[in-house]
């Protein structure tokens, strides 16, 4: 399918595309600056090929090269199934030209690109750092930046300018009637109020920051700020081992650190062509749906708080501290779990794993049988939550939506079913979306989404069949110690695995999954070494949360809040 | 009513410096400056299996103004530190800190470019709690020791002012 994809492009663009691969299942292309552009909008627009959903915009930083930079912008298409990946070479300071006018969701990938990488990006309506603050130096995952060199901030960042704040009624016109009111022209500006939510707020559930125009509570304009919990994932990836990297894949996002760490090994493990055992494989399904609820669980549970609800979430909590206690004796930690690897698993479940985890489920399940009953007809809920934050499926796949937010809205679209990896394929379960777009859906899709978890995670269990955790691959697992100690080869292989790490064969790929939140994916370079040379993440709440600003204009105050609990946004995974 | 001054056995006579600490340390109003996993854990304090609310620091408020108690829960950001620094300083004396988690420690396992070291090079800090997270057990046992720490305090109206590292 890749194959035929290229063909179009190729005789599309013609002499501007410089190399063509398919590496791995998906369609790369290289073209030259000047026609990029035109590749992405040909990409989008080709009834062949439709990619409507811009996942990523990549840098690879490569200081040999004179075209020193690569930006690659990673598609797919929800109607074909395609993936493609078009690539650029650029130099040092020379311009890309911009895809925001083609999809919103490159408008913040694009400014990363330029704040981690310094690369402009011509016409780009919003041209400024993102993840790093306003006064630092440089660009972070330059490879000659030192990984340890921080800069402080001494001055929080202003996000709205002085120009907008003043001239606010003029920019962004009224909403109030205003017809009685007795008041000159000059003075309606000092009716804007400006009222700035966060970095440090309860109802935003970690590190953001909103700055809003309000008219009376409705919110004229505002403006979003991340990289208030920017941990530099990407930078310490290169700077650490393939399976060092599996505890910091825990907290991008720490409410479900299983999903994420399935994820990870299984993009790793697609580079490396490794097969693991049935047992194995049963186990990650298992966890990473055990990952998906404890997700939902705090989600739905703090969108009731901040909606007023507070009971809800004192029943969510308590289900939640049900699954703590057995992810707690299968790995040992409550949060961050850190249980695959590479190859296989920490270790096997425990002794009657089984019977505490069907008494767990039991009581999340009867957790959510009683919020349901407490919200799903709950008049003063639906007034908060019916039509609030809505958004149509055409905005929400332009603006990059994955996951339960995109379900919610009407479109079916998941990757454990639409591109089945670790066995999902033969699991019975449904995919539940909404219809409207709206909180009330975002709710229900997740409070059903559980529900769907529940299903996979018994089916499961049902499944497990005693085996081996551990692929047979010596170029990941260890070798066992009676031939460590009686032969050559097995201790070279121990001491290899243990000093060199786990070496990925040279190249590039793609590994996806479906996130908590929506499709996780991690783009990965390697050039042959222990460390990775590049890995990207494509968290889903980064461009969920972009298109915040826009959800919320013209609703009230309250409402913004509603919205943003209901979006799941976890600084954690959004900052890296 | 029933309680007349006058009556011998109506009076209690204690130090008014164990008297006031009595007070400040069985009701701590903490407020959380939760940016990353460790909120999630704090959450879970707070929340019925542990019950927070059993040491009378159950009021959480998320103002800086009406709260004594500032626990630092997650990784700070350089990007963040100086709304740390401003939160900080909007509290009433007296204020004590908790750094919960190694990343508001010494920075955790995050030494690079955009993490800040250990908030203690930010503001000044009381308690330490160890963990990535720490368990709900260990940041209860940490407020424990401080009410320890209060009960062995003065108190002056305002505490006296500790140096700031010159590096914040
Ligand atoms: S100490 Fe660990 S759990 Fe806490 S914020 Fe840091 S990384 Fe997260």
């Amino acid at each position: 399918m890749s194959r035929r994809a290229l063909e179009h492009i190729a005789s599309e663009i013609g002499a501007d595309v410089v190399e063509t691969s398919d590496e791995l299942g998906d369609a790369s292309v290289t073209v030259r600056p000047s026609a990029l552009h035109r590749t992405l909008e040909f990409c989008r627009d080709d009834p062949r090929l439709r990619c409507d959903l811009l996942l990523d915009v990549i840098g690879v930083d490569y200081p040999d090269r004179a075209e020193r930079f690569d930006v690659i912008y990673s598609m797919r298409s929800l109607s074909t199934g395609e993936r493609v990946r078009v690539k650029t070479r650029v130099a040092d300071g020379e311009p890309v030209s911009t895809a925001s006018d083609l999809w919103n969701s490159a408008n913040w990938a694009e400014r990363e690109v330029y704040d981690l990488y310094g690369v402009p990006f011509s016409d780009h309506p919003d041209l400024r750092r993102i993840l790093t603050h306003h006064e630092f130096k440089g660009h972070a995952l330059r490879k000659d930046y030192p990984i340890e060199k921080g800069q402080m901030c001494y001055v929080p960042e202003k996000l709205l300018t002085d120009e907008e704040i003043r001239f606010g009624p003029q920019l962004y016109g009224r909403t109030m009637d205003r017809s009685d009111a007795v008041v000159e022209e000059e003075e309606i500006s000092s009716d804007y109020l400006t009222v700035n939510l966060g970095p440090s707020h309860p109802a935003t559930h970690g590190a953001l920051r909103i700055e809003a125009l309000l008219d009376g509570e409705t919110i004229i304009h505002s403006k979003s700020e991340i990289g208030y919990l920017h941990r530099c994932f990407e930078k310490e990836s290169e700077d650490h081992t393939w399976q060092q990297i599996i505890p910091y894949t825990d907290r991008l996002n720490y409410v479900s650190a299983l999903t994420n760490n399935v994820g990870y090994v299984l993009a790793v493990e697609k580079m490396m062509a490794i097969e693991v055992p049935e047992r194995c494989q049963t186990i990650r399904v298992l966890v990473a749906e055990l990952g998906r609820i404890m997700d939902h669980l705090v989600c739905v549970g703090t969108n009731l708080v901040d909606i007023g609800a507070l009971t809800n979430f004192w029943y969510f909590f308590n289900a939640r501290e049900h699954l703590y206690t057995v992810v707690e004796r299968m790995c040992g930690e409550r949060l961050t779990t850190s249980y695959t690897r590479i190859g296989g698993l920490y270790r096997d479940l425990y002794e009657g794993f089984e019977d505490e985890l069907r008494h767990s489920l039991g009581k999340v399940e009867e957790a959510i049988g009683e919020v349901t009953a407490l919200v799903q007809r709950n008049r003063i809920f639906m007034d908060r939550a019916v039509g609030i934050g809505a958004i149509s499926q055409e905005d929400a796949i332009n603006w990059g939506w994955t996951g339960p937010c995109l379900r919610a809205t009407g479109v079916d679209y998941d990757v454990r079913k639409a591109s089945p990896y670790g066995g999902y394929e033969t699991y019975d379960f449904d995919i539940p979306v909404g219809e409207n777009g709206d909180v009330y859906d975002r709710v229900l899709c997740r409070i059903e989404e559980m529900y769907q978890s529940i299903g996979i995670v018994n089916q499961a269990m049902d499944r497990l069949k005693p085996g081996p955790i551990f692929s047979e691959d010596r170029r990941v697992t260890m070798p066992p110690k009676d031939e460590v100690y009686n032969s050559i080869e097995g201790m070279m292989n121990h001491f290899k695995l243990v000093f060199e790490g786990i070496q990925v064969p040279a190249g590039e790929g793609y590994g996806f999954s479906e996130g908590a939140n929506g499709e996780l994916g991690f783009f990965i370079v390697s050039d042959g070494s222990g460390n990775p040379y590049r890995i990207k993440v494509r968290p889903p709440c980064f461009p969920i949360f972009s298109s915040f600003t826009e959800l919320v204009k013209g609703h009230m105050v309250s409402d913004a809040i509603a919205t943003l609990g209901g979006l799941n946004i976890i600084a954690g995974e959004l900052d890296r | 009513m029933g309680v007349t001054l006058d009556e011998p056995q109506n009076y209690i006579t204690t130090k008014l410096r164990q008297a006031v600490n009595w007070g400040r340390k069985y009701s701590l109003w903490p407020m959380p400056f939760g940016t990353a996993c460790c909120a999630i854990e704090f959450m879970g304090v707070v929340s019925s299996f542990t019950d927070i609310s059993r040491f009378g620091a159950e009021l959480v408020r998320f103002s800086p103004r009406q709260s004594d108690l500032l626990i630092v829960a997650g990784t700070i950001s350089y990007k963040q530190a100086p709304i740390l620094k401003l939160v900080y300083e909007q509290m009433a004396e007296p204020k004590w800190v908790i750094a919960m988690g190694v990343c508001a420690s010494s920075g955790g396992f995050y030494n690079n470019y955009g993490t800040v070291q250990g908030i203690d090079t930010l503001i000044p800090t009381d308690m330490y709690v160890a963990g990535c997270p720490p368990t709900p057990e260990n940041l209860l046992h940490a407020l424990v020791q401080l009410q320890e720490q209060i009960d062995r305090e003065g108190i002056e109206a305002v505490k006296e002012k500790r140096r700031v590292p010159s590096s914040a």
